[in-house]
C-alpha cells in the first residue's frame, strides 16, 4: 500500500527527514515511536501533504501512485488520513457541515451518491455515540474551544466516517485520559481489517497496550533507527529513549 | 484658472461650480418650492456646497477615497421615472416577502410599484417629495437638524437637490410588524443624478423595521447620493439595513444620521456589494440616558471596487451602549477604507462602546485602510477596540484539504465563516436569506475564478 524509500524532507531549508524507508502494507498496524525532535510530525504531515515540508529526496508511493505529485485533497480522496496532533480550530464552520463536505468529497471520488440529510444525520450519531462524544459538539464550529480531548475525539469521529484506507494517528494519545485513551484504541481496533492500514506516531507506550501493533519503528535524527515488534515498544518503555543514543550514534 | 483652496483642506477645480450654476434653473422644479423655509434651507445648501466644494484627499475624513473619477463627470437627474417591467424587481425583493414597499425609478417615487399594505393608524409612509409639497411643517425642525450643511462632504449637495424618498413617521406605540421597504432602483441611463433623502420619525416606544437597497437594473456611471435621517423617541426600536448591490460602474455616496432619545435602540446592518465608489457616512448621537446602538458592517469588494465607510458615534449622556462590528472581505485590486470613530463626551459617565473591524484580504494586489478613533473625556467608562487585516489561515486551509475538500471549495468555506457572523447577527429571515445566497453565489465565482486561474498556471 504504502513505500517510502530514502525520503528526505526540510522545512525553511532545515533537514529534518534524512532518508526513511519504510513499507506498509493492507492490515498492518505500525507504530513509529521516538524522542521529540526526532521527525515523527514531520513525517505523519509530508505524507498528508503539508506545504510547509519540503521533499528534497527519496519516493513515496501510495498503491502505486507518487504521493508527491497529489495534493492534500487528492491524497485524502485517495484513502489517506492524517488525525492531527493539534486538530486545528476554524471558527464559523459548523463541524457538520464541514464532516458532510469531507464525506461527499470523498464518496463522490469513488462514484457514489453524496448521502442525503437523513442518512447522513444518521451516519454521523452512530459514530459519535461509538467515540463518545458529546452530540452538540457537532453543531459547533470545528474544534472551536473544544478541550484538548473533545478534539481528539472529534479525529477519531472523523476517521470513523470518511473511512480511510491508510490512518496516521499523529499523537493521537498525548494529553488523554485513560477513557479518552481508550475510546481512541476502540476507534482503530473497529475499523482494522485487512484492507487498511495505520501508522501510529507516538511518544510513550501505553497506546500500544490498547492497539497492538504489528511493527515499531524507532525513529532518530529523521531516520529509522530500529524496527521490531510489539516487544520493541515495552523494551523502550523500560528503557527509554537513552538506551537507543548509542545505537544511533553508532549508525551514524 | 485654477480656484484657490479655502475650505482648508482640498477643494478640487471647479466640478461643483457647475452643479451650483445649475442651481438657480433647477430649484424652481425641486419638490417644497413654494416653501420659503425649503427655499432657504435650499439655498444655505448651495452656499455651503460652494464653500466646501468636492471633498480632496488632503482632507483627514476624505484621505483615502479620491473622487477625481467621479468629478470627471457630469450627472444630471432624469426629468421622470423611466417605465419599466415591475416584474424585473422581483430578483431584488427578499423572499417576495410582504412588506410596505416604497420603490423610486431614477429618483422619483413610483406608486404604481408600491402594493401598499394596510397601514395602522399613526404610521405614515410617504414620499417625501409629497411632504415637501404639501405638509412640510412635519418636516420643519427635522430635516437637516442631523446631516450637517458644514460637514465636508455632500450632505450640502444632498439637501441642494433632494429629489424624493421615503417619509416616515410613526408615532407613539405604533408597531410595525411587516418591514418597511424602500427600494432605489437606477435604470441605467449614463450619468444619472439620484438624489435620495429620507426621513424618519420614531415616536416614543414604537417599533420597525426599514430595508433601503440600492439596485441596477442595468450597470451604467450613475451617481446615488442619499441621506436618511433618523430620529428614535423614548424607548423607540428601530432597525435599519442599507444594502448597496448597484452595478460595479456606480457611484454611491451614503449618508445615514441617527438621534437617539433616552433608552431607545437603532440597530444597523451596513451591507455593501456593489459600486465602483462607495462612501457610506453612518453618524449616531447617542442623545440621551440608556440609549443603545448596534452598528454592524459587511463589505465584500472586488475587481477595482473603492468602498469607504466612515462611522461616528458621539456618546453624548451617560449609560449610553454602542457596540459596531464591521467586517471586510477585499478580491482583486480592490480598496477598502474602514475610519470607526467614537467620542465619548465628559457627560457621559458609565459609557460602554466597544468595535471591531477584521478585514480578510484575499488578494495582495487588494489593500484596506482601518482606523479606529477613540475620543474619551469621561472618566468612568468600558470601552474596548479591536482592528485586524489579515489573510485565511494557512493551517485552517490544510486542514480542510487533508479531509478531501479541494482548495477552492475550502476557501470558500473559510470566507464564508469569516463573514457569517455578521449576517448572522441579521434578524430579517429574507433579507439574511437574500445576503447568504449572494454572499455563496459570490464565492462560488471567486472559488471558479480562482481555480482556472491555477489549472492556467499548471
Amino acid at each position: 500500500m504504502l513505500s517510502i524509500k530514502n525520503l528526505h524532507a526540510t522545512v525553511d531549508d532545515t533537514p529534518i527527514l534524512n532518508g526513511i524507508d519504510l513499507s506498509v502494507k493492507a492490515g498492518e498496524v505500525h507504530a513509529i515511536m521516538g524522542p521529540n525532535g526526532s521527525g515523527k510530525s514531520t513525517f505523519a504531515h509530508v505524507l498528508a501533504g503539508h506545504d510547509q515540508y519540503r521533499v528534497t529526496r527519496g519516493e513515496m508511493l501510495y498503491n502505486g501512485r507518487d504521493l508527491q505529485a497529489m495534493p492534500p485533497e487528492e491524497r485524502a480522496r485517495a484513502g489517506i488520513f492524517l488525525a492531527f496532533q493539534y486538530p486545528v480550530e476554524i471558527p464559523g464552520v459548523g463541524n457538520i457541515y464541514f464532516l458532510k463536505a469531507a464525506l461527499n468529497a470523498v464518496r463522490k471520488h469513488q462514484g457514489l451518491e453524496e448521502l442525503d440529510a437523513m442518512d447522513f444525520i444518521a451516519l454521523v450519531r452512530e459514530k459519535v455515540e461509538m467515540v463518545r462524544m458529546d452530540e452538540s459538539l457537532i453543531y459547533r464550529s470545528v474544534n472551536e474551544g473544544f478541550s484538548g480531548g473533545e478534539k481528539k475525539r472529534n479525529e477519531i469521529l472523523q476517521m470513523m466516517v470518511l473511512e480511510p484506507r491508510l490512518a496516521i494517528l499523529d499523537e493521537t494519545d498525548s494529553g488523554l485520559d485513560i477513557d479518552a485513551l481508550r475510546t481512541v484504541a476502540d476507534g482503530v481496533n473497529q475499523l482494522r481489517s485487512d484492507t487498511r492500514a495505520f501508522i501510529i506516531v507516538t511518544h510513550y507506550q501505553r497506546l500500544l497496550n490498547y492497539i497492538t501493533p504489528d511493527f515499531v519503528h524507532v525513529l532518530g535524527a529523521g531516520r529509522i533507527v530500529r524496527s521490531g515488534g510489539p516487544e520493541l515498544a515495552l523494551e523502550l518503555e523500560e528503557r527509554g529513549y537513552e538506551w537507543l543514543n548509542g545505537i544511533t550514534a553508532g549508525a551514524a | 484658472m485654477a480656484e484657490r483652496d479655502n475650505s482648508g483642506g482640498g477643494l478640487m477645480n471647479a466640478p461643483h461650480t457647475v452643479y451650483a450654476g445649475e442651481f438657480p434653473e433647477m430649484k424652481h422644479h425641486l419638490p417644497g418650492a413654494a416653501v420659503p423655509w425649503i427655499n432657504a434651507l435650499r439655498t444655505d445648501a448651495i452656499d455651503a456646497f460652494m464653500a466646501l466644494g468636492f471633498p480632496g484627499t488632503r482632507l483627514e475624513e476624505w484621505k483615502y477615497t479620491d473622487l477625481r473619477s467621479l468629478a470627471r463627470h457630469h450627472f444630471t437627474p432624469s426629468a421622470t421615472a423611466v417605465g419599466f417591467d415591475a416584474t424585473a424587481l422581483q430578483p431584488w425583493l427578499p423572499g417576495n416577502e410582504p412588506a410596505h414597499r416604497l420603490v423610486f425609478v431614477d429618483g422619483h417615487f413610483t406608486p404604481e410599484l408600491c402594493p401598499f399594505n394596510t397601514l395602522l393608524d399613526g404610521v405614515t409612509i410617504t414620499s417625501l417629495a409629497s411632504v415637501l409639497d404639501d405638509a412640510p411643517d412635519v418636516l420643519e425642525n427635522v430635516l437637516g437638524q442631523n446631516a450637517g450643511l458644514e460637514q465636508p462632504g455632500f450632505n450640502a449637495f444632498n439637501t441642494a437637490f433632494m429629489t424624493d424618498g421615503a417619509f416616515i413617521d410613526l408615532s407613539a406605540g405604533a408597531i410595525l410588524e411587516l418591514p418597511i421597504h424602500l427600494v432605489f432602483i437606477t435604470t441605467g441611463i449614463p450619468e444619472t443624478l439620484s438624489t435620495v433623502r429620507n426621513v424618519v420619525i420614531a415616536g416614543a416606544n414604537s417599533r420597525a423595521s426599514i430595508v433601503e437597497s440600492y439596485i441596477a437594473l442595468q450597470d451604467a456611471t450613475c451617481l446615488t447620493s442619499t441621506v436618511t435621517e433618523i430620529i428614535t423617541g423614548e424607548g423607540a426600536d428601530i432597525e435599519h439595513y442599507k444594502l448597496e448591490q448597484e452595478g460595479p460602474s456606480a457611484f454611491h455616496l451614503a449618508g445615514i444620521y441617527v438621534r437617539q432619545g433616552r433608552d431607545s435602540r437603532f440597530t444597523s446592518h451596513n451591507i455593501t456589494l456593489g459600486g465602483r465608489l462607495v462612501r457610506n457616512d453612518l453618524h449616531v448621537d447617542l442623545d440621551d440616558t440608556g440609549a443603545e446602538c448596534t452598528l454592524n458592517g459587511l463589505y465584500l469588494t472586488r475587481g477595482r471596487q473603492h468602498v469607504d465607510n466612515h462611522t461616528w458615534i458621539d456618546h453624548n449622556k451617560p449609560q449610553a451602549t454602542s457596540n459596531e462590528w464591521y467586517k471586510g472581505v477585499l478580491d482583486g485590486h480592490s480598496r477598502a477604507v474602514f475610519n470607526g470613530r467614537v467620542v465619548v463626551h465628559q457627560d457621559a459617565q458609565h459609557t460602554t462602546a466597544q468595535q471591531t473591524n477584521h478585514n480578510l484580504l484575499l488578494s495582495g494586489d487588494a489593500e484596506v485602510d482601518a482606523k479606529p478613533q477613540l475620543e474619551i473625556y469621561a472618566d468612568d467608562v468600558k470601552c474596548a477596540h479591536g482592528c485586524t487585516v489579515g489573510q485565511l489561515d494557512a493551517e485552517a486551509l490544510y486542514y480542510l484539504r487533508t479531509r478531501a475538500v479541494d482548495e477552492a471549495t475550502a476557501r470558500s468555506m473559510l470566507v464564508y465563516a469569516f463573514a457569517a457572523d455578521i449576517l448572522e447577527r441579521i434578524r430579517l429571515q429574507p433579507v439574511r436569506q437574500l445576503l447568504e445566497q449572494e454572499l455563496a453565489a459570490r464565492l462560488m465565482d471567486t472559488g471558479a475564478l480562482r481555480l482556472q486561474q491555477e489549472q492556467a498556471v499548471h
